[in-house]
C-alpha cells in the first residue's frame, strides 16, 4: 500500500493506506484522532469537518493522496492545548451541545468563520452554519456560544 | 433529618473494599449493599467487584474527591450530570468535588424503577430516567451520608441525631466540631443496619442546595475538545470492520451472485450470510465498504413488495369508515349517544408519512469474542441496559453474565437505540472472527433504507358540540401500524370532554417501525389540538378560551396555558403576515406550546419565528437542561413537521441520505425558544418528549389563523402548503 507523510495538528504522521481512503478515515482509523466524526459520507452534514490550511473541509470527502504538499489540517484535537480555545470556552458557557456528536465538527466551522470575520451578523453566522447538521437541536444555542466568541475579540482569531 | 428511621437491612463488613486511598461505599439501589441487599444474587457484585474493584453507588478518597456513578445511558438528555446531582443532594456532597463515571451494565445492582412495582430496570426510553430513578438516588444519597455521619458519631463519641452534613463536612454544632468526608475515611466505621429512607425522611425541597441550581453538564467538556468517547470511536489492536448489505426492501431475502469476487477484493476475509442481508468482514473501514459497493444480490419479495406508501391513504380512509371498532384504547361516557345528539359534529383526517430518527451518529458497535466463543466484550452507545445484554448472549449460546457490556455516549437515540438489532449484528460477524475485535460500521445509507420508521398513520377525529357550542364528545380513530407506536397519545386526561371514545385499527405493511421520539404522541395530539382549533375558528372563539374552559377541571393544565399566554402576549395580534398558534401537550410532564409564523405564499414555505413553553414537570432537577431539552425537543419537531418524510414505492425505501431526507438547518431555525417553569415540588416527570409533540398543532393552528386554511397531512412540505393554499 502507499505511503503518505501528513501534516496534522503540527504533527508529521506517516501511514500507510489504500489510495482512495478518505482523510477521515485515515484519521479516525489509522490515528486514532476520532474528534472528527462519521454522519454521512457525502458532505452532506458537517460532522466530519476539519481545517485545511485554515479553510472549513469536509474530511469525509477529500481521498488522502490529495494531501502530498504539506498542507497544515487542523482537527478538534489540535484546536487548543486544554480545550480552552475561546470558541470552545463559549461553547461551554453556552452549555450548547447535547449528544455532542456533530459538536467537533460544528466547533471547527465556527472557529473557521471567526478566523475571517471577527463580527459576523446572525445571518452571517447561519448561512456559514447552514451545512453542519444537529439532531439533537442545539442550533440555537450554537449561536448564542458563536456570538459570545465573537465578543471576547480574542487575539487567537 | 427525621427520627424513627428504620432498621432493616443487616450490613457487614464487605460494605467497604479499602483501595488505594480510598474506599467504596456500597450503598444499593433500594435497599444498602448490592451484596446484601440489593442483589437476588450475591455471585452478581462479586463477579463486579473482581472485574471493577471501584464499584457502587460512590467512591470516596481522603482528599475528599469522589465518584459518584450514573446508571443512565447519555444521550444528551444529561442523565451523566441530573441523576447525580440527585444523589449529591442528599448526600450533602460538594458538588465541585464530585466526579461522574458510567455504572456498570448490571441492572439488579443499578437498574432504576422497572415497567412493574418492585422490578428494576437500566433502559433510558420514555423519558423515564429522571422519573424512576428520583427516590433511587434520593435514598442511595441519604444512605451514604447516613454511613459518614454514624462514622462521625462513632469518631467523636456522640450520638447520631446531633450531627448535621452541608458541603461534604459532617457538623456537630454543640461542641463546634467539623470534620470533612476526606477526613472520615480512614476512620470509617459501618453501622450494622442502614435506615431505609422512606420519601418524608429525606430533605424537604425547599431546602435542596444542588436540585434546582444551574450546575454545568459534567460531560461537555469532553464533548467539545473531542475526547468524548462514542461506540465508533473505539479502536482495539487487531481490529477488523464489519458491514451488512441489507438492501432497501424490509425483510427481503438475498441471494449473492458474485461471492467470489467479493472474496478476492482487497482486504476480504469473510462473508456472512444473513436471512436479510449479506454480512462482509474486511481487514479496513474502506475495504469492507467498498466491497459492500461491489456486492451483486438478487432479493426475493417480501410482505411489503408491492406497497406504496403515498396511496395507502384512500384505503385508510376507507378503514376509518367502517362502522366496526379496532382496539378501544379509551372510552369515557357514550360516545354514540353524544354523536346522536349532537347539535353539530366536526370531522378531520389527518395524515402522517413515515419519519426516520436520523441520529448523527450511525448505528455501530465493536465486539471482541473470546476464541473459546464463551465471552464477550461489547462496546456499544444503547438505550438498553444490562438486562439482555443487548442480544449477545442469544448469538453465543452463553449466559449473560459471560458477556460485558461498556456504554459509551450515545451520538443520539431519540428511540433507535433502543433496538439491538444492530449490536446482534456485530456480535454474529465478531463470533465468526474471534478472537479478532470486529467494528461493525452502518453507513448512513444503511442507517436511513433500513431505519425503524415512525409509523404512517391516519387519524380520524370527531368532535361533538351542543347548542352552545360546548364540546360534548371526541372520538378518535388511528389507523397504522405498530400499536402504542400509533396510539399513545390519544388520552386527553386534562381537558373536560364528557364522552371520549379512541380506537386502533391495525394495517401492517412489513415496513420496520420503532419508537420515535414522543412516539404516537406527535401525530395524534397534531390531530387533538388541530381539530380543537377547527371548532373554534368555526365558532369565532379564541382558541385559547376554548382550552380554557376544557382545562377547567385541571389546574395544573391551566397553569401552563395561562403562563404560555402571558409569556407570548396572544392576547396582542402579531405584526403583519405572522399568527401564533397554540397547543397543549401532556407527556409525563404537561406544557402548552404557542409558537408565531409567517408564510412565503409564493413558494410555500412556513418560518416559525418563536416558540414559547409553559411546563409543569414537577421539581426542575437542572433547569438550564431542561430549557435544552424543549429547544431541542422543538427544533426537532419543526424538523419532523416541516421537512421529514420517508416514502416506500412498490416496498422500496426512497430515501438513502440528507440529500433527500432533509433535517431542519440552521437557516431555518426560530429567533427563540423560550421556556418557562410551573412551580412544582412534586415529582420529576420527563420532559424529552412533551415539546415535539406541540409543534404540528401550533404551527397548523397559527396557519389557520394566518390564512383560513387547514393543514392536516405531515409534513407541511412547501408543496403541500401551496396545494392547501390554492385549494
Amino acid at each position: 500500500m502507499p505511503k503518505y507523510t501528513l501534516n496534522i495538528n503540527k504533527t508529521s504522521y506517516d501511514v500507510e493506506v489504500a489510495a482512495g481512503t478518505s482523510l477521515l478515515w485515515v484519521l479516525r482509523e489509522d490515528l486514532g484522532l476520532t474528534g472528527a466524526k462519521y454522519g454521512c459520507g457525502i458532505g452532506q452534514c458537517g460532522a466530519c469537518t476539519v481545517h485545511v490550511d485554515k479553510q472549513p473541509i469536509k474530511a469525509c470527502l477529500l481521498p488522502i493522496e490529495q494531501f502530498t504538499a504539506g498542507q497544515e489540517i487542523t482537527t478538534i484535537e489540535g484546536l487548543s492545548e486544554d480545550g480552552d480555545h475561546p470558541v470552545q470556552k463559549a461553547w461551554i458557557e453556552a452549555q450548547a451541545p447535547q449528544c455532542g456528536y456533530c459538536h467537533s465538527g460544528q466547533i471547527m466551522q465556527a472557529v473557521a468563520l471567526l478566523e475571517q470575520n471577527e463580527h459576523p451578523t446572525r445571518d452571517e453566522i447561519k448561512a456559514h452554519m447552514n451545512g453542519n447538521l444537529c439532531r439533537c437541536g442545539t442550533y440555537l444555542r450554537i449561536l448564542t456560544a458563536i456570538e459570545m466568541a465573537a465578543k471576547t475579540k480574542a487575539p487567537t482569531f | 433529618m427525621a427520627k424513627d428511621l428504620t432498621m432493616t437491612n443487616k450490613i457487614n463488613r464487605r460494605a467497604f473494599l479499602k483501595t488505594s486511598g480510598g474506599v467504596t461505599l456500597f450503598i444499593g439501589a433500594s435497599g444498602v449493599l448490592p451484596v446484601l441487599v440489593s442483589c437476588q444474587d450475591d455471585k452478581k457484585i462479586r463477579a463486579q467487584l473482581k472485574k471493577v474493584p471501584i464499584t457502587a453507588w460512590v467512591q470516596l478518597w481522603e482528599d475528599g474527591q469522589m465518584i459518584i456513578y450514573n446508571p443512565a445511558a447519555e444521550m444528551g438528555q444529561g442523565s451523566m450530570t441530573s441523576l447525580p446531582i440527585i444523589f449529591a443532594e442528599e448526600m450533602d456532597a460538594d458538588w465541585s468535588k464530585v466526579q461522574v463515571e458510567f455504572s456498570p451494565q448490571e441492572a439488579d445492582i443499578y437498574g432504576g424503577e422497572g415497567w412493574a412495582p418492585g422490578t428494576k430496570l437500566m433502559f433510558t426510553v420514555g423519558s423515564r430516567t429522571t422519573h424512576s430513578y428520583y427516590h433511587v438516588m434520593r435514598k442511595a444519597g441519604a444512605q451514604a451520608r447516613y454511613v459518614l455521619l454514624n462514622t462521625a458519631a462513632n469518631h467523636w463519641k456522640v450520638p447520631i441525631e446531633e450531627l448535621n452534613a452541608a458541603q461534604s463536612f459532617v457538623i456537630h454544632e454543640k461542641s463546634g466540631q467539623k470534620i470533612s468526608f476526606g477526613e472520615l475515611v480512614p476512620v470509617l466505621t459501618m453501622p450494622t443496619a442502614l435506615p431505609d429512607f422512606t420519601e418524608d425522611q429525606l430533605k424537604n425541597p425547599k431546602d435542596f442546595q444542588l436540585i434546582g441550581k444551574n450546575i454545568p453538564r459534567t460531560e461537555i467538556p469532553a464533548k467539545v475538545n473531542g475526547t468524548a468517547q462514542f461506540a465508533i470511536d473505539v479502536r482495539l489492536p487487531d481490529m477488523v470492520y464489519g458491514a451488512l448489505e441489507r438492501g432497501k426492501l424490509h425483510g427481503a431475502r438475498p441471494t449473492l451472485l458474485n461471492e467470489s469476487e467479493i472474496l478476492a477484493h482487497a482486504g476480504v476475509m469473510k462473508i456472512v450470510q444473513f436471512d436479510y442481508a449479506i454480512g462482509l468482514i474486511a481487514s479496513t473501514l474502506k475495504g469492507v465498504l467498498d466491497a459492500k459497493k461491489l456486492l451483486k444480490i438478487d432479493w426475493s419479495t417480501a410482505t411489503s413488495s408491492g406497497y406504496h406508501s403515498q396511496e395507502i391513504y384512500s384505503e385508510y380512509e376507507a378503514i376509518a369508515a367502517k362502522k366496526s371498532q379496532g382496539a378501544v384504547i379509551t372510552e369515557i361516557g357514550n360516545m354514540g349517544e353524544a354523536l346522536r345528539s349532537a347539535h353539530k359534529t366536526y370531522t378531520a383526517d389527518f395524515k402522517n408519512d413515515y419519519v426516520y430518527h436520523a441520529q448523527i451518529e450511525p448505528l455501530n458497535a465493536v465486539i471482541q469474542v473470546s476464541e473459546d466463543l464463551q465471552t464477550a466484550e461489547v462496546w456499544v452507545g444503547s438505550q438498553q441496559g444490562g438486562d439482555t445484554k443487548l442480544g449477545v448472549p442469544g448469538v453465543l449460546g452463553v449466559p449473560p453474565e459471560n458477556v460485558n457490556v461498556h456504554l459509551q455516549y450515545l451520538g443520539g437515540g431519540f428511540g433507535r437505540r433502543s433496538m439491538t438489532d444492530f449490536v446482534v449484528e456485530c456480535a454474529i460477524l465478531a463470533k465468526e472472527i474471534a478472537p479478532l475485535p470486529l467494528k461493525l460500521v452502518w453507513t448512513r445509507e444503511d442507517d436511513v433504507a433500513y431505519g425503524a420508521y415512525r409509523p404512517l398513520s391516519l387519524q380520524r377525529l370527531k368532535a361533538t358540540v351542543d347548542a352552545r357550542g360546548q364540546l360534548t364528545g371526541l372520538s378518535h380513530t388511528v389507523i397504522g401500524d405498530g400499536g402504542n407506536l400509533v396510539a399513545s397519545g390519544v388520552k386527553n386526561d386534562h381537558y373536560d370532554i364528557p364522552n371520549q371514545l379512541a380506537d386502533w385499527r391495525e394495517t401492517t405493511h412489513g415496513i420496520r417501525l420503532k419508537h420515535w421520539r414522543s412516539v404516537g404522541h406527535g401525530p395524534n395530539k397534531f390531530a387533538i389540538e388541530s381539530l380543537l382549533d377547527t371548532i373554534a375558528f368555526d365558532q369565532s372563539v379564541d382558541p385559547v378560551a376554548l382550552r380554557r374552559t376544557l382545562m377547567a377541571q385541571s389546574p395544573k393544565a391551566l397553569a401552563t396555558l395561562e403562563k404560555a399566554v402571558a409569556m407570548s402576549r396572544w392576547d396582542v395580534p402579531s405584526i403583519d403576515g405572522r399568527a401564533k398558534g397554540v397547543a397543549f401537550v401532556e407527556h409525563g410532564s404537561i406544557g402548552t406550546g404557542i409558537c408565531e409564523i409567517s408564510l412565503d405564499r409564493a413558494t410555500g414555505t412556513i418560518n416559525v419565528h418563536h416558540f414559547w413553553i409553559a411546563l409543569d414537570a414537577g421539581v426542575i432537577i437542572q433547569p438550564d437542561n431542561v430549557k435544552a431539552q424543549m429547544e431541542g425537543g422543538i427544533i426537532m419537531g419543526m424538523s419532523s413537521v416541516l421537512k421529514e418524510q420517508i416514502t416506500i414505492v412498490d416496498g422500496q425505501v426512497q430515501q438513502s441520505n440528507f440529500h433527500d431526507y432533509s433535517l431542519l438547518r440552521m437557516q431555518e431555525v426560530p429567533d427563540s425558544i423560550e421556556t418557562a417553569f410551573i412551580p412544582s415540588s412534586e415529582k420529576p416527570e420527563g420532559v424529552g418528549e412533551t415539546a415535539t409533540p406541540m409543534v404540528a398543532g401550533a404551527i397548523a393552528n397559527a396557519f389557520l389563523q394566518l390564512t383560513g386554511k387547514h393543514l392536516r397531512h405531515l409534513p407541511f412540505t412547501p408543496d403541500r402548503v401551496l396545494a392547501v393554499l390554492n385549494n
